[in-house]
């Protein structure tokens, strides 16, 4: 299949940065997303020109390290992570649009690929629990409910790609903190830091530069995990039976 | 654990993202039960226009004795008015906030954005209300905007103005752009007070929104198509 591709180009993060028009006259449908990139850069190298910068790692869709903009959606048209994705779900002829996540907490580093560590540091601010080290406990010692256990697997599907942040059009990290947050706080090993660990979060997420989430539900349609909105919910809840961050 | 070099932000002023949510959710539920309880009294001309003239003259003697004249009535708008520069002021802040989170827009057009209409149905739609309230109070409250005519009696303004096309124009767009606005809004302070906490959940919010939205939006336009289609004279 023929494929029109307009990647963003930048040199660096000081960089403006432009789209740049690619010809690819040959694609196989059955190869991956991710393929059809491998396959436009072995050209660009070929020229002698500088191949497109985008991050990928495990290439099976969980380690959420991928994950461009693909013709405005977050991760392209299906519900997966870009490395998921396949040429099939396109049409011979299409003009492919792919673009970083844009977020100002998600600066460019090159090309396709941004700097997540935001990321990191809402988790670093409380996206933990405290665990005494030694041999692991039994693991029926501590009882937890099963609505509580799978709803608190479904937030921990989170794979912290960002595609949240890069379909919202405030650019809140909230199903992002929201799924951690749930996660966590369903469990009765997260109880004890709940109320600091929604305070700390949210307080670091704001610090990032994030917007507030105006509950649209474009994260959700773009997770590749399909994690609800409904974690939001529960964000919002905690973060008012922590008295709003006016108590310490 | 990996350390990051990455440096940390520059810390960012005012009130918690969440608190100014929270600001806009509440304000915005007061303003829910606020156009029922207007809805209701707009009804009032369906029964006779004196029933109407007497709800609204009760509306200023609400409470007496007890109470003097108009007491209610100013204890009211104050709470109204507060909640508006409330509402306003938080909703701004947080469009300011979003725009600063994404400077570079995206290039791709989606196809189809649920959330790109409503965004705009709530920002530029709510300051479109907030234009409207303002000329709703010019038109009704203090007749400074008349539209056929002075009339002493409120009931005789109402129905004299909805004889009147482009008044009953207006006011249809207008309601429109309310039902847009509640149609979102009430499943955004659901949302933001954390009421949505299963899928469940969400269906009845979505449920409830749709429903009340729509009550509200076809309760106020009852009298002006009433009153131009000559059913109340």
């Amino acid at each position: 299949m023929r494929i029109a591709l307009k990647i963003w180009r930048q040199d660096g993060p000081a960089d403006d940065g432009r789209m740049v028009d690619y010809q690819l006259p040959d694609v196989s449908e059955d190869s991956s997303f991710l393929e059809m990139l491998d396959l436009l850069n072995e050209q660009l190298i070929e020229k002698g020109e500088e191949p497109v910068a985008f991050d990928s790692d495990c290439r099976e869709g969980i380690c959420g390290m991928c994950g461009v903009v693909i013709n405005g959606e977050a991760h392209g048209p299906e519900r997966t992570t870009t490395c998921q994705l396949h040429m099939r779900s396109f049409a011979d002829g299409d003009e492919i649009v792919i673009e970083p996540w844009r977020a100002d907490p998600f600066p460019v580093i090159k090309d396709l690929c941004v700097d997540r560590t935001s990321f990191d540091r809402i988790i670093q601010a409380g996206g933990f629990i405290s665990a005494n080290t030694g041999s692991a406990p039994d693991a029926h010692a501590t009882p937890v409910p099963k609505e509580d256990a799978d709803r608190a697997f479904m937030a921990a599907e989170c794979i912290g790609c960002g595609a949240c942040v890069a379909a919202c059009p405030n650019a809140s990290a909230m199903l992002f903190m929201g799924s951690k947050v749930t996660h966590l706080g369903e469990l009765p090993q997260g109880q004890p830091e709940r109320e600091a660990r929604v305070l700390q979060m949210t307080a670091q997420h704001d610090l990032e530069g994030f917007g507030g989430c105006t509950n649209l539900g474009e994260c959700s349609r773009a997770c590749p995990k399909g994690i609800p909105l409904n974690v939001i919910s529960q964000l919002n809840g905690d973060y008012r039976r922590a008295g709003y961050g006016g108590r310490d | 654990m990996a350390t990051s070099t990455a440096p940390a932000p520059a810390a960012r002023k005012g009130p918690p993202t969440i608190l100014l949510k929270t600001v806009v959710a509440a304000s915005g539920v007061f303003f829910v039960l606020f156009v029922l309880v207007h809805m209701y009294g707009n009804l009032q001309i369906l029964i006779s226009p004196e029933a109407f003239d007497e709800y609204a003259h009760h509306l200023r003697t609400f409470g007496e004795p007890m109470l003097p004249e108009r007491s209610f009535l100013w204890v009211a708008r104050i709470l109204l008015l507060v909640s508006v520069a409330a509402h306003v002021w938080a909703s701004m802040s947080l469009w300011r906030r979003a725009g600063q989170a994404r400077r570079t827009r995206y290039a791709g057009k989606k196809k189809t954005s649920y959330g790109r209409f409503y965004a705009k149905a709530m920002r530029w739609g709510g300051l479109a209300l907030l234009a409207f309230v303002v000329f709703h109070i010019l038109h009704f409250t203090t007749q400074t905007i008349t539209v056929a005519g002075e009339y002493p009696s409120p009931a005789e303004r109402v129905i004299s103005s909805f004889g009147v096309w482009w008044a009953v124009l207006i006011y249809t767009v207008a309601m429109i752009f309310l039902g847009m606005h509640l149609l979102h809004g009430i499943w955004g302070a659901a949302m933001t007070l954390g009421l949505n906490t299963s899928l469940q959940r969400a269906e009845q919010i979505r449920f409830v929104s749709i429903a009340l939205s729509t009550i509200i939006v076809v309760g106020f336009l009852i009298p002006p198509f009433a009153i131009f289609s000559g059913f109340i004279e």
